[in-house]
């Protein structure tokens, strides 16, 4: 049985990484294929024939697009993520800090998702059908339903706006106390917290109340069980594997969140850099940019997926 | 085994009154949509405020904007881009992700095999960052948005269409169909379509969420819709500098968007079982 586990995860890495092959050659062709050709572009009107030629010859942009393509993988492979159009920097250099910051910012949302997630999600369906399950199922639908960017300006006149406790829409440089880093990271990281948890409890909920449905809990409940007795020590045991996979899940709309989230709020993260890379056009950076994300969701997708494979006892 | 207290209650095609408020706010952004040249109080181009961000009043019904243009005439022509442009890419994305995957899972093999492992990775691209690469690849005319937004939701309506068309694909009545010898467009379009057309209809509103939502949130990078025209997730992109000062012209076209949404998801949520889960 454990080879068949092995086998079933395996198979899953493969998968991403073949599912990882087919974005990168999809991101390197969306972007290479565009009409215009670089050279000219970069070097403006004004260029020589010869210039063109030369620079063309420099970025390797007269040989055929696959070659351009394995060409660009290696170098990703190797670490290398090529030159900055806009500001000839290498684009790692670009990503490193900003990288650090985005991750920082995921991380704290996560430490306050979680638990909060958890706990309101398991207490919906512990009282499903209640008045207060009502209440948690209409907001969390209609999280889910309007823009992210409505979120964070919603939060924006609440916090900012009608009650002055934090600054709005401003990322101030000169950081002197702790007290101005929570007041910094407070808006970005509710906001976000918001995006993810609608979904996170929405999952955990199902997830429970799956678990609740089996006979085994409605055999506890005839023995005399009491309801949170039932859910908590006979469900809950075997609904982790599925909520784990939903925490991993719903962690993966942290990437479509942290790109409005890091653009309203002027945040230094990595998703700031690609939006404004979209603006002028700075393909490397932005391919760069698209892979790391795509690399994140991948990982999140594929550790859920790993991890319902592993809390399932049939296969175990 | 749970017993439903709901399931004697539709035993007919009966809405219930939270669906109807759905649908009848659906129908009304669709007849603004269609209206709007005609309904406008103002041209939208026009500066009819001297203040800019101008609060509600009787003469400029949702405020000005960041140039002192009137609100509601703008939100009133942003539905039709909104709207318009999301129904468009919607169509795209289901009538063709429902074709392949009725396709794919009548004619099963190395079609299905190819076709699903490759939808299946271009699903693994998050959906705001493929408006991005395209954005800075192409531009964004509208056009090309409604061509994007439709071709990153085939993969979601392929998924859908070919996991229900695989479960009809087992029944008797198709093997006859194609033991009749009837081609495979017969046994899609006339075997397998009708009987999974309610739950294809319901996914194809919530799809058009999803489209609503990204093209809200691509408008509101800037990204999106462009000057001159707005939708209403530009119109919060260009008055954003209004948020600190709580003007009218940030807040009505959120909502305008939430409404809309939301609207949908109730109307969706409230289908007769019959419609929704037909096949089931």
């Amino acid at each position: 049985m454990r080879n068949y586990v092995l086998g079933l995860i395996t198979n899953r890495l493969g998968s991403a990484a073949l599912t990882l092959l087919i974005v990168s050659f999809a991101v390197f062709f969306a972007t290479a294929m565009l009409p215009g050709d670089t050279a000219t572009i970069l070097l403006g009107q004004a260029a020589t024939p010869e210039a063109v030629a030369g620079l063309r010859a420099a970025m390797h942009l007269d040989e055929p697009a696959f070659f351009r393509f394995a060409r660009w993988l290696f170098g990703l492979l190797q670490g290398d993520l090529g030159t900055s159009y806009v500001n000839n920097v290498p684009v790692a250099e670009l990503i490193g800090a900003r990288f650090v910051n985005t991750m920082r910012l995921a991380g704290i949302v996560t430490l306050f998702a979680v638990p909060l997630s958890l706990t309101l999600g398991i207490t919906a369906a512990m009282f499903r059908g209640s008045v207060y399950d009502r209440i948690v199922t209409v907001l969390t639908i209609g999280v889910i339903s309007v823009p992210e960017f409505m979120i964070a300006t919603s939060a924006v006149l609440l916090f900012s706006v009608y009650l002055k406790w934090l600054p709005a829409l401003s990322f101030a440089s000169d950081v002197t106390s702790f007290w101005q880093v929570l007041k910094i990271y407070a808006m970005p990281v509710i906001t976000l917290t918001f995006v993810v948890s609608a979904q996170m409890i929405r999952m955990t909920r199902a997830a429970v109340i799956d678990t609740i449905n089996t006979p085994y809990v409605e055999a506890a409940i005839l023995k005399g069980a009491s309801r949170r007795r039932a859910v908590l020590v006979h469900a809950l045991p075997n609904a982790v594997g599925p909520i784990a996979n939903a925490i991993a899940l719903s962690l993966s709309y942290l990437v479509g969140g942290v790109i409005i989230v890091e653009t309203i709020f002027n945040y230094p993260g990595i998703a700031k850099l690609m939006v404004d890379g979209v603006s002028t056009r700075d393909l490397p950076l932005i391919q760069s940019c698209a892979i790391i994300f795509c690399i994140g969701y991948l990982a999140l997708i594929t550790f859920a997926d790993i991890v319902a494979i592993l809390a399932n006892p049939r296969v175990r | 085994m749970t017993t439903s207290t709901t399931m004697s209650r539709s035993t007919g095609y009966r809405f219930s009154w939270i669906g109807m408020i759905g649908f009848a706010i659906i129908l009304f952004w669709a007849i603004i949509a269609f209206l709007a040249p005609h309904i406008i109080p103002y041209p939208v181009g026009e500066i009819v405020d001297e203040d800019y961000f101008g609060p509600m009043s009787s003469k400029l019904l949702l405020g000005s904007d960041y140039l002192g243009r009137d609100m509601l005439s703008r939100i009133i022509m942003g539905a039709r881009y909104t709207v318009g442009i999301s129904l468009a890419a919607v169509c795209l994305a289901c009538f063709s992700g429902a074709a392949l995957g009725m396709a794919a899972a009548v004619i099963g093999g190395w079609f299905d095999t190819v076709l699903s492992r490759f939808l299946d990775a271009l699903n693994s691209i998050p959906s705001k960052l493929s408006g991005l690469v395209v954005a800075a690849a192409v531009g964004s005319s509208l056009p090309v948005l409604i061509i994007m937004l439709g071709v990153i939701y085939i993969p979601g309506a392929y998924r859908f269409a070919r996991s229900l068309a695989v479960n009809v694909n087992t029944m008797d009545y198709i093997t006859v169909a194609r033991t009749r010898g009837e081609g495979i467009p017969y046994v899609v379009f006339s075997e397998i379509l009708p009987n999974i057309i309610g739950p294809l209809l319901a996914d194809f509103g919530i799809r058009f969420v999803f489209i609503v939502l990204l093209l809200s949130g691509l408008s509101f990078l800037g990204l999106g819709v462009q000057p001159p025209y707005a939708d209403w997730g530009a119109l919060v992109h260009e008055n954003i500098g209004g948020l600190p000062f709580g003007a009218p012209a940030v807040i009505v076209p959120s909502l305008a968007i939430a409404s809309l949404t939301i609207s949908v998801n109730l109307l969706i949520d409230n289908l007769p079982k019959k419609i929704r889960d037909r096949s089931a």
